[in-house]
Order: structure tokens, then sequence, then C-alpha cells
């Protein structure tokens, strides 16, 4: 590296700092310069299924491409046969499912928009304890109507595992997470952004849970580092669900797999998207053998999503009755991969 | 880099504590000075000093018997203060407040507005309060810094309120009534945590402006504390109540006579509309499209509704609305959410335990207040050695009518001072004038009998008969009724004339407010507005009956004449809303002569 550069990248660095101290120079106190206009418009409201009490039928999520995709949490809002997205500009979009992820409790959806402004997910986040951050989401929605999304603002108070509880439903994600001393985690919040002082996106705030020893309410944020690769594989299509998979014309095989073929059924199907939850297992049948369970929760057939019981019916259909199946069923907190295979 | 860096965050981390630890904050920031910028230690000064100045004006508000407690902040020097309506409903006619200078002063209640949740007292026995700085809440933005100073939880035993400082998490916010009380609309969102006996504290900016009164927040299962969900009504929607909280009265909040839906394709429509309400009047209609209200774009309902929320009943605002893409712009009279006496009856109705009041899920929280027995022996002895009694008045439709009859009184002693003293002219007033056609009008006032004469037909009042069934001449909605309250306003006084209350101010035809008295008779209500800076009376409204369209006239090209300051033309809106002129000629007034001899014609 040549003396003239070196002076450069020490210039653009130091240039830098000037900038990112503005904020404090403009006599605001605070000083979050453009970023909230700048933030305001990737942020999105989401109206699904719920509104019996305490199971609020919104939340929120943030975008993450010019093409409309969205990042936000996998939860009941979602199981909904019209899911509402509403824009920062207050326009409303009836949204696809594109894939999902259990184990770190995160949706990706799509809405039909072009040229929209997003979080980047590929920034390499440095905030540790101790940085200002802001949170933005739909808590209680609050912001009916096109109004924007509520503001909060904090401080990282530590950077530790999450171990939260929220009944005696744990949180399937454990790994680092930021813990907030903002009220961020409210009704509503879960799949809102937290984003340094700057609007670049470090985190998604997480459902409402409690820490599993105290049972304080903790606000947290995951962050998007340790979703980064599952939302790239969602949206590369590599996590795709079978529906959108099966839109084409491609036969079956003759003789496709069928749920009964492997000795189980699921609940009945009763709504557009039921949950595919196992309903029973014949004893002794290949599905048995395989170690599935009633009440399991069937994620995926074959490596396809399947949030509905539709979509698992549909994905076997794909697969040849000879050939072994491999799911991926969620068992509490637990993620198993079974092999379910016809004895000849 | 890296020592640069973790400087700005150590600074950025200090700079929060220092609402608490300003002290400890100053030496650290002092031992780190050779490295820490200017500028930050600059914004910091700043903000120690915007919160030196806003605790100056905050209150702690409580019971008469010192029981209880809420806050407050001071608006006039002459200790009107502000606080929440929940804050003050159990506490009765008098209270206490104090004030950080460590004293305790005694409050008299002057207004409630049970639907805003705003009430306005005075606290007694000094005339140089320390008031607050009153910024435009418009302006506020979401992001924005910000503080609430308050008393949460009790704290203030010393009186020196706590701070919370956050920011401004959204603005225009809409937040549902509980029945019809308890209505948050057009609010300012914030994450300052606001606490159980916040209530009725100021937010200010973070100038140490005052932007709104705290009140409200959104609470679930994590018990009555703060959860970063603060609502606090803007400064601007209680400026517009002000002068009506001011009179005393129990401030009703206002309706358009019609409700509004979305449309499927997110448009504002009205969805219902009465046949008796002044906008079915100005040609609203169902399904008209509304585009624009008080002056602001109207997309969604609550927008909508968040415009109603911040004028007072008797406001007239502007409306656009569309029809068959035809745009046309009315202004519309507001009236009131409740019919006369229902508010009174829903207050009274009220038990003053505690939990007596409905509760949504996301209600104000209550103070940690228990009821005050309002009429009992004890508290009447403790009236009788309160000096300050005589300033408060029970009556019925009134938070304390002393007020009124002391707005009442001003205004019209300034209005005489500058316009004359109408006791001399008691006896009948012959005006001669000219109309727009050019013709020829004699206008007689007299106590029992008035009359016009245009051109060659002529109208007498009978005051055997209602005047809402004489509303002469045709077309001009009783202008001979107006003018007959006119003068007999003038000449009796509002002590004469019967029942003259003082309501507030209201926007009038010109930029600025006018302050406005009611003379009511019969069923027959006379509103007269006063310019407060000139003192002269600028217009009369006669309003036949409750619902009906008023006769409106102004009085303009005042001249002096003698002892008296008298109009040059009389301007009234005909039935069609044209504006008709009286050019006057002359003003007699005649000295006695047996009444009747003249009757409306010469």
């Amino acid at each position: 590296m040549n003396q003239k550069k070196l002076l450069l990248i020490t210039l653009v660095i130091a240039l830098f700092n000037v900038a990112s101290m503005d904020h404090d120079a403009t006599g605001q106190t605070i000083g979050f310069g453009n970023t909230i206009p700048q933030t305001l418009p990737k942020i999105v409201k989401i109206v699904g299924s719920g509104g019996a009490r305490g199971l609020e039928a919104y939340q929120s999520g943030v975008l993450i491409s010019a093409e409309g995709h969205l990042l936000t949490t996998w939860s009941y809002v979602l199981d909904s046969s019209v899911i509402t997205v509403t824009t920062g500009d207050g326009y409303k979009y009836e949204a696809t499912l594109v894939g999902f992820d259990p184990r770190l409790d995160i949706a990706i959806l799509k809405i039909p928009v072009t040229g929209s402004s997003y979080f980047s997910i590929d920034n390499i986040s440095t905030t540790v304890g101790g940085d200002r951050v802001l949170a933005f989401s739909n808590l209680y929605n609050v912001a009916t109507g096109n109004e924007p999304v509520s503001i909060q603002q904090g401080f990282v108070s530590s950077v530790a595992k999450l171990s939260a509880v929220r009944g005696t439903w744990q949180s399937p994600y454990q790994g680092e997470a930021f813990f907030l001393d903002a009220m961020t985690n409210n009704p509503g919040a879960t799949g809102g952004a937290v984003t340094d002082r700057n609007g670049n996106l470090i985190a998604l705030i997480g459902k409402e849970m409690q820490d599993s020893r105290t049972n304080a309410w903790v606000n947290y944020g995951i962050p998007i580092e340790s979703l980064r690769t599952s939302i790239r594989s969602i949206v590369d299509g590599k996590k795709q669900i079978t529906t959108i998979a099966m839109d084409g014309q491609s036969k079956g095989p003759a003789e496709p797999m069928t749920l009964r073929l492997m000795g189980t059924s699921l609940v009945p199907d009763i709504v557009k998207r039921t949950p595919p939850y196992v309903d029973r297992v014949a004893a002794g049948s290949p599905a048995a053998k395989a170690g599935l369970l009633a009440d399991d929760l069937i994620i995926e057939v074959d490596g396809v999503m399947t949030p509905s019981a539709r979509d698992v019916k549909q994905r076997l259909s794909t697969i040849d009755r000879d050939a072994p199946v491999r799911l991926v069923v969620q068992r509490g907190n637990q993620f198993l991969d079974l092999t379910v295979k016809l004895s000849q | 880099m890296n020592v640069t860096n973790s400087t700005l965050r150590l600074a950025n981390a200090l700079s929060v504590y220092l609402i608490t630890f300003v002290a400890l904050c100053h030496s650290l920031a002092s031992a780190q000075k050779p490295d820490v910028d200017q500028r930050l230690l600059d914004a910091q000064e700043r903000r120690i000093a915007a919160i030196a100045k806003a605790t100056r004006s905050t209150i702690s508000v409580f019971g008469p018997e010192s029981q209880g407690g809420g806050s407050g902040v001071i608006i006039s020097s002459d200790g009107f203060a502000l606080t929440n309506y929940h804050v003050v409903e159990s506490n009765g006619a008098f209270m206490n407040c104090s004030l950080p200078d460590g004293k305790l002063y005694r409050a008299v209640i002057v207004g409630i507005d049970p639907t805003g949740d705003v009430s306005l007292i005075q606290l007694l026995g000094r005339q140089d309060f320390p008031a607050a700085q009153i910024a435009n809440s418009d302006d506020v933005a979401p992001g924005d810094a910000c503080f609430a100073i308050g008393n949460p939880f009790l704290l203030a035993t010393n009186f020196q309120p706590s701070v919370s400082w956050g920011i401004v998490s959204g603005t225009h916010r809409y937040q549902y009534p509980a029945g019809t009380l308890l209505e948050y609309a057009d609010c300012i969102q914030t994450d300052a945590a606001i606490n159980p006996g916040n209530s009725g504290g100021p937010l200010f900016n973070e100038n140490g402006d005052l932007i709104g009164v705290n009140g409200r927040g959104s609470f679930e299962k994590r018990g009555r504390v703060n959860v970063g969900v603060g609502y606090a009504i803007s400064i601007n929607q209680i400026n517009y109540f002000l002068d009506h909280l001011k009179s005393g009265r129990l401030i009703d909040h206002a309706t358009l006579g019609a409700t509004v839906a979305s449309d499927q394709d997110g448009s504002v429509r009205v969805d219902e509309i009465l046949e008796t309400s002044d906008a079915w009047r100005k040609g609203l209609r169902y399904d008209d499209e509304i585009v624009s209200f008080g002056g602001r774009p109207i997309a969604t309902v609550n927008q909508f509704k968040n415009v109603l929320g911040i004028f007072p009943k008797g406001f007239r605002v502007p409306l656009i609305y569309q029809r068959e893409g035809e745009t046309t712009e009315i202004v519309v009279r507001l009236t009131g959410v409740h019919a006369t006496n229902q508010l009174s009856e829903i207050i009274e109705g009220k038990p003053l335990e505690q939990g007596g009041q409905p509760k949504p899920d996301d209600t104000p929280d209550p103070l940690p207040d228990p009821a005050t027995p309002r009429d009992n022996d004890e508290s009447k002895t403790a009236q009788a050695r309160n000096p300050f009694s005589h300033m408060f008045v029970e009556r019925t439709g009134f938070t304390n009518y002393y007020f009124n009859t002391i707005n009442r009184d001003r205004i019209w002693q300034e209005f005489t001072k500058r316009s004359g003293d109408w006791r001399a002219v008691k006896q009948r007033w012959r005006i001669a004038a000219t109309d727009d056609q050019g013709q020829e009008v004699l206008l007689l006032l007299g106590d029992e009998k008035s009359g016009i004469k245009i051109g060659d037909e002529s109208w007498a009042l009978d005051p055997k008969i209602d005047f809402s069934k004489q509303l002469y001449p045709p077309r001009s909605n009783g202008l001979l009724v107006a003018l007959h309250y006119w003068r007999k306003m003038l000449v009796d006084g509002p002590m004469r004339f019967g029942d003259v209350i003082y309501f507030g101010s209201l926007p009038g035809e010109q930029p600025g407010m006018l302050s406005t008295l009611i003379a009511t008779s019969g069923i027959v209500e006379t509103w007269f507005l006063f310019a407060p800076d000139t003192n002269i009376l600028d217009s009369v409204e006669m309003y036949p009956e409750i619902n009906s369209a008023p006769c409106r006239v102004r009085f303009l090209e005042y001249r002096s004449e003698g002892k008296f300051l008298l109009p040059g033309i009389i301007e009234y809106l005909d039935r069609d809303g044209q504006k008709r002129n009286l050019t006057i000629k002359q003003i007699e007034f005649l000295t006695a002569s047996p009444a009747g001899s003249e009757g409306g014609t010469r």
C-alpha cells in the first residue's frame, strides 16, 4: 500500500467520524439527522390472523429488498389466507409467504412493489453494549391507517444469549441477542427494526418474552448477523414453499406417496392454511418406525417448507412412493430430521 | 481511530445519565475534557439549561388534604395551570399544589374538559408564578427529543419533580375515548417514561418549551407502569380550548353532525349526516368525499377525528368536499358532542370512588388518589377558613361559575368603556338606513316592540308570540330579532338582560379570536362577539332555536358620535349565505314617547 492510498483511507475514516459527530453539533441533543425520515419508509405494518384477547392480529416487518421482500417474525399472525401489509407511504398490499425458518422464528413475505427503499442485511454490524439504538415498530397498533410507525430510542444494555419463555413455550432462538433499555418488545412490535443511530438494520425486534429465570419481560432484538444465512436461503429460493414451487404444470409420479401409506394423518384441514400438526400415527406403520409422533408439526417435506396441511399433501404428491421421504418436524422446542420409508 | 470511537461512545453513554446524574456527569466530562468534543459539551449544557428552565413551571397537584396527587404545569404568571381532568375529578373546588421552590399553594378549579381530559386550575397567592414557555406543537416531529417532568409514583415528597427523557415516537395519534370521555385526539406519542403520577404534567421539547400535557399510556400485561408508550395532549389543542376553560364552564367537545367512514378505495366519505346540522345546511350530503377539514388534508378516519378532537364546540371550521368530481369549500359550525346537561349528568353520575370510571383496555392511568368527600361538614369548615372561598361558585353546567362572572363583567366593562354607557339611551332607537338595492330602511327598536320597514313593506315583533316564530324580514333568518336583542343587551347590560354567560373565544370572519358572551331569552340564544384588541362588538349571532340556522350580523365602520361609538354598516347573511348591507344614515335615540304609538312605521 503506497503512502498516498494510506493517507486517503485515513482521511476518509477521519471524515466519517467528523460526519457522525456532526449529529451532535446540530444543536440537537440527540441528533438523529435524517435517520428517522430515511428509515420510516423501510418499516411495514402487517395484519393477519388473531384478534382474540392477548393475540393481536398485527405485527411489524422490515423491507429487505427493492423487490418487496419483507423480513418479519414467524407467528400465528401469518397463519392467514390474507396477509395485509401497509407500507410507510400508507399503501396496502396483499403479501405472499415466501418462506420461513421456525428455528429462528423468522419469515419472509413478499409484496408486489419495485424500487422501494429497504435495509441492507449485508452490513457488518459493529454495535456493542452501550451503543445508542433506535427501534421502529407498530407497537400496540398505535399507528393505524396510513400513520408512520412508532419510534423509540435507547441503548444496548448488553449482548447476551437469549433464554426466554412465553408461558411454557421457549424461544427457539437461543443465540446472542441485543438487550435494550428501551421498552421495545410490546404487542405488535415483533418484526420491527432495531437500527443503529445511522439507520443501519442491526436486529429484528423479537416476540414478547420473559426471561426464563427471572420472569422479567425482556426487551431485545435478534441480530441480523444470526439471521442472514437463513434469510438468504429463503430469498434465494433454497427454502421454497410447495405451493409456489408447484405453480407450474409439472406432472407428479404415477404412484405418489400419501399420508395414508405412511400410516399417519394430520389434524382436520379446516382453514385454508391449517398448520400441519400430526393427529394420529398408526402403530407399526412406516411413520411410527421413523419416529413420528402425534402433535409433531411438519415443517419440511423433502427440503421444501410446508406451512399448511395442503402444502404437505401437495409436496407428498410429487414424491414417488418408493423413495424415502425426509421430514423436518418440530416437537415442542426441538427440531427433528426423520426419514419415512415404506417397507417392501 | 479506536480511541476516538470509544471516546465518542463514552460521551454518548454519558449524555444519557446526565438527567439523573448531572453532577457526576459534570465531573467525568471535565475529567475527559481534552478528548470530548466541545460541541458535545455545549449540547449537554443546553440540555441542563432546558431542564432547569422547564422544571420551574412544573407543579405537583394534591387533593385538598394534600392526599393523592398528579402533576401540572403553570402557563401564566397569574397562576393558571394545566393538568388532567382525571387528576382533579375527585379533588373538589380547592386543592394544593407544590412548586419546585418548595412552597405549597392553594389552587382553585377553573374549568374542566372531561372529553379532552384537561382541566384548568389557578394557583393563588402570587402574581409572579413561573410560567412555562409555550411552543407550537404542530412543529413537533417524530424523533425530536422531548422530556416529561412530573410526580411519578408521587416521589416528589420534597416537591422536586422527576425528569424523564425520550423522543417523540409519533405525532397526530388518535386514542379512542372511554364512552364519550377521555378522548386523546391528535396527541403526541413519546417513549419518555410516563407513569402514574405523571398525569397532567408537562411534556417539553428539547428547548424546555411546553408541547403537551401527559395523561395516558398504553398499558397491558406488565402492570400499570411505563411500557415506552405515553401520550400527551398537544398544547395547540389546549390553546383552542383555553379561553373556554377560563369561562368556568363544563367544556364540551365538538361534532360535525355527520360521521365519516373509509371507502374501499381509501377515500373518507360521509356515511351519516343529521339534517339539523350546520354541515347539512351548508350542502354536505351522504357519500360526499371529505378532502380537507380544518385546513388539513384528510385521507383516513383518524385524521378526521384528530381535527374534530382539537376544537371546542361552537368553532367554525373550513371543510372541503368532493362530489362527482366537483370540489366545494364550506365553513361549518361545530356543535356539542353532548346534549344540554348530558355532560354534567355524566360527570356528576360518576362515582367519586376509585375505579368508578369506565375502563377500556387502554385507559388513562388512574392516580393513586383516594376519594375525597365533597360536601361533608369537615370540608365546609375547611372552606370557611379558606381566604379564597369566594372564588368558587357552584352552578349546573359550570365547573366554577365564579370565573364566568369575572370574565363576563370584564368584557362588558371593556366594551362600555370603549363604546359608551348605553344605559343613558334606554328609550327607543330609530335607525334610518339604505339597503343594497337602494331602498329606504327604517328600524325602530324598543324594549317591548321592534319593527322594520323596507321600502313599502314593514314587519313588527309581537311580544306575545315566540320570537323564534317571527324571523322577519323574510329570508333574513331573523334580522329584526337579532337587532332587537342587540339593543336590549346594550341598554340593559348582561346583569339586567337575564341569563348572560361568557363562552370563551371563537374564530371570527377575520383572522383572530373573538370573546363571546351568550345571552339567552326563552329559547332564543344571542351570541355577542367582541374583538379583544379593540373591545368593539364585532358581530351578533342570533339562534332562534337549538341547531337552527343563525342570523349573523356584523357591525362595520364604527364611528364616534356624541358619547357613543356607532356602527356605520350593519352587514348580515341572508338565508342563501349572501352578504347584505344596511348602510346607516342616522341613529336616533328617542326621548320618552307613548309606547307603541309609532308602531313599525312612520
